[in-house]
């Protein structure tokens, strides 16, 4: 094929991975709907081996027909869950698909622009959630508070980042391309998971806050969702991985603007922001081994730590110029 | 007769109050346990990120005089007020500065008790194992059917072919073993903070002894390592003139390519550089590939063009060759602009200048020239040509790229022509001086500098790396074991914990350790069936 009826395949499947990733949203959403009833008071005291909430209480009416799996999910639900996931898994290799053609269509690595970029970083995304995902599966129930900024993202990538297929600018020229913007990718792509786990965690203990005070909160999204606790460890190991592979892209990124730019660190408002990263997500790794700092506050931190990351991307490529102004938009 | 008078007790002294310097000192020891504590280093932390922001949406002094001016232009009240609070040098401020030494104080004061402590954990035996080892977060109890010191051997075994660390004792409720691996997470821990201020010393070290320039070079010309030359240049404190490394580079060929779209695809210089004086070695350098010799570095920074003139005046004396760089404006495209100054004309006492527009490709749409290339296919120029003062020995200072506005404000400087010009094309001005565009050069923006520093700094970043890899991924484990005398016919009870930091799932290694010791005593039972009966005084170590 030529390179430029790839650079177009390219385009036509990230619209074909918008819509399989718009399906995966319906289909968790299903998930969390068929799930069973409101929660009932109290449930949480008597967690049972398994870790689910064990066999009703008289006051708790007897989940939908079908029997239930291990986690007490009745079958209707985990087998809508399991076709958002294979939905997920789809859109995933189509979404690989829009940047391999992208790479071939230019004979380079496909992230020299901004829509590169942003749309290598929310398939890293969606590739980190999928193996957790697949490895515990209660984090099924928060696919749809992962796929849909994903979608949100990739629409709002498509709309306001693209730009076409062309060749790298001169500065990008250098092996450190694949080096240090992959890492940035995978970093970034990390903190996302990391970050959206973080922001369950909060709506989940607020919950189980609540749950615990004898109150009968009434969201049954909620009551659905993992536990807080184990919430807040996928956000931890997640961040855990990311930020040594931050710290790399961060030392990869100075050691290439020595070659580049005549300086390691010159405060350019990329490496500034990407210094207030690492410092923010320095903190989150701290907080949890404080005292008064764990838990709830710490999750903040960490949501704070991916509201940087996407003022980095957005608005250091977009409104400031800097060296790092490199988001070919224009 | 004797009456006993009965006293009151005295009241007890109030204790006498510490001495001024008992109270200063603590004091001063109560801050200092307040600065390393973790919650302080967590708020600097979050001020260190904090202070960071205004230094990357206000334009910075560091990075470009012109965006601060510009700032300053644009918000007359606000500005003076900015910087009176350093805003525009905020990396060099000293309130940024106080944060970032508050924090290494913070991390010293912290990290070097803790490696002290870790030497000696690493020197030591492992501790004694705690009484009730059913308290530890894993733990099991096993029947043996060997005895105390059997079975403590076995346990002994499979924990050192695990690599871990055994210690052997009598203890107060058994015979027992402790035993620690995992030494390295915490000496990643301390690697990694004191990497980091390794890092900050290099950094500094750099600033003071570093030193950056950079100047405009035009093809066929040269410039030498000696601050008089450049155009711009910043040194740190402790940087003699006299230490800078005696290098001359001269520009010999400057190039650049472009992509069909005018994607800018390569730019680069061919140089021949060496000490002053000295044969020179040639080399090509261009972006992301620039000279390293001798510690310093030469970059291309930037390339534009020098439009070439030539001037006949009246009374038939012309200059010819004579040129000055357009600086770009506009880096798609090209489009440049610049002046050139003639301060001594002959015949005359005024002054001559050519401000104006270059196009390395030029249109002219509407009359106004555009430049739509930045390759030079079709350069043209558009001139404005003044006589009169320039201003030059003025004393104000002035741009070398324009010419200066309060002399055509006053009326010293007079506007005499205008001219569109292609190479070859000439314009003559009413007194009969003719003006040409004789050709076209380049220039290349080329920056030396020299920062002794970097390489340690990129040696601690590597260490800061490593320690951090250490710190998160690795497991601080201890394992306790008692054997103590059980009822039945296997003699004795084995009872095992562990504690484990770093990591989360501990139960699968702990379950497969507790596996292990028990087929190991299984074995070692059908391999010795005719061991004698255990004894409670068996020396176990």
């Amino acid at each position: 094929m030529t390179s430029s009826s790839l650079a177009a395949l390219s385009d036509t499947l990230f619209s074909i991975a918008v819509a399989l990733y718009s399906v995966a949203v319906i289909a968790f959403c299903a998930e969390l709907a068929f799930g069973g009833k409101q929660a009932p008071a109290r449930s949480r005291a008597f967690v049972g081996a398994d870790g689910g909430p064990a066999g009703p209480g008289p006051a708790v009416p007897v989940g939908p027909i079908a029997p239930s799996t291990a986690d007490h999910e009745p079958a209707r639900a985990r087998r809508v869950g399991e076709i958002a996931m294979a939905f997920t898994l789809l859109g995933a290799l189509v979404h690989a698909g829009v940047l391999i053609t992208r790479g071939v269509a230019t004979g380079r690595l496909p992230w020299g622009n901004m829509y590169e970029f942003g749309t290598a970083v929310v398939l890293v995304a969606v590739v980190v959630y999928t193996v957790l995902a697949l490895r515990t599966p209660a984090l099924r129930h928060i696919g749809v508070f992962v796929l849909a900024p994903v979608v949100l993202s990739m629409v709002g990538i498509g709309l306001f980042l693209y730009a076409s297929a062309g060749p790298l600018v001169a500065a990008l020229r250098s092996s450190w391309l694949a080096v240090h913007v992959t890492s940035a990718i995978l970093g970034f792509g990390i903190f996302f998971v990391s970050g959206i786990a973080s922001v369950m965690y909060l709506v989940r203990a607020t919950y189980e806050a609540k749950v615990a005070a004898g109150q009968r909160p009434l969201s049954r999204v909620v009551h659905r969702l993992p536990s807080a606790a184990a919430l807040d460890r996928t956000a931890h190991r997640t961040a855990v991985f990311g930020f040594p592979i931050w710290t790399f892209a961060v030392i990869a990124g100075a050691i290439w603007a020595e070659s580049a730019w005549g300086r390691f660190w010159g405060w350019d408002p990329k490496e500034t922001w990407a210094f207030i990263a690492w410092v923010v997500y320095a903190a989150y790794l701290h907080a949890r081994t404080t005292a008064g700092w764990r838990g709830r506050p710490s999750a903040w931190v960490n949501v704070v730590g991916l509201v940087v990351m996407i003022f980095n991307l957005l608005y250091v490529n977009i409104v400031s110029t800097g060296l790092h102004s490199y988001g070919g938009l224009g | 007769m004797t009456t006993t008078v009965e006293r009151p007790a005295a009241p007890p002294t109030p204790p006498s109050r510490p001495s001024v310097g008992g109270q200063v000192r603590a004091t001063l020891l109560r801050w200092w346990r307040q600065l390393t504590a973790m919650r302080t280093a967590l708020v600097l932390l979050f001020l260190l990120a904090i202070a960071a922001i205004p230094g990357s949406l206000l334009p910075q002094r560091s990075l470009s005089q012109n965006q601060v001016a510009g700032y300053v232009t644009d918000h007359p009240t606000l500005a003076p007020i900015l910087d009176r609070f350093y805003l525009f040098d905020v990396f060099s401020s000293p309130w940024f500065a106080a944060i970032y030494l508050l924090l290494f104080i913070s991390l010293i004061g912290c990290v070097v008790p803790r490696a002290i402590e870790h030497g000696r954990a690493v020197l030591a035996q492992p501790p004694p194992a705690p009484r009730h080892l059913h308290r530890l977060p894993d733990h099991a109890t096993e029947p043996s059917p060997l005895d105390l010191s059997g079975t403590l051997d076995v346990v002994e075994e499979e924990l050192r072919v695990r690599r871990f660390r055994v210690a052997r004792r009598a203890g107060r409720y058994g015979p027992e073993i402790s035993a620690e691996k995992g030494f390295l997470k915490e000496t990643g821990n301390v690697v990694f903070h004191l990497a980091l201020l390794a890092l900050l010393l290099g950094l500094a070290g750099g600033k003071l002894w570093g030193y950056e320039g950079s100047i405009l070079v035009t093809e066929g010309s040269r410039f030498c390592n000696t601050f008089q030359q450049y155009d711009t240049y910043s040194t740190g404190a402790l940087v003699d003139a006299a230490d800078m490394t005696p290098l001359c580079v001269r520009l010999d060929q400057f190039s650049a390519e472009y992509e069909e779209n005018l994607t800018a695809a390569s730019f680069t210089a061919d140089i021949d550089y060496g000490p002053a004086g000295s044969a020179s070695r040639n080399t090509t350098i261009g972006v992301n590939d620039p000279l390293r010799v001798d510690g310093d570095r030469v970059y291309v920074t930037g390339h534009g063009f020098v439009p070439v003139f030539s001037v006949t005046f009246p009374d038939g004396t012309s200059f010819t060759d004579i040129s000055a760089p357009f600086l770009p404006s506009d880096t798609a495209t090209m489009a440049s602009q610049g002046a050139l100054k003639l301060p001594d004309i002959p015949g005359s006492d005024e002054q001559l200048a050519l401000e104006g527009f270059f196009a390395p490709t030029g249109s002219i749409q509407g009359g106004v020239l555009t430049s739509i290339d930045p390759r030079p296919l079709d350069p043209q120029v558009a001139l404005i040509v003044y006589r009169g003062y320039l201003g030059l020995d003025s004393g104000l200072p002035q741009s070398v790229y324009s010419v200066d506005q309060t002399q055509i404000d006053r009326g010293t400087l007079d506007r005499v022509g205008a001219a569109n010009l292609s190479v070859g094309e000439s314009a003559t001005l009413e007194d009969g001086t003719v003006i040409s565009f004789s050709g076209l050069k380049e220039f290349a923006a080329m920056q030396l500098s020299h920062d002794p520093g970097q390489i340690y700094v990129l040696g601690a970043a590597i260490a800061v790396l490593i320690g951090l890899l250490g710190m998160l991924l690795l497991r601080r484990e201890r394992v306790f074991a008692r054997a103590m005398p059980g009822t039945g016919s296997p003699g004795t009870v084995l009872s095992v914990g562990s504690l484990t930091r770093g990591s989360a799932d501990t139960e699968p290694r702990f379950t497969a350790l507790v596996d292990d010791v028990r087929r190991a005593l299984e074995r070692r039972a059908i391999a010795a069936p005719h061991r004698p009966a255990p004894s409670e005084e068996n020396p176990s170590s």
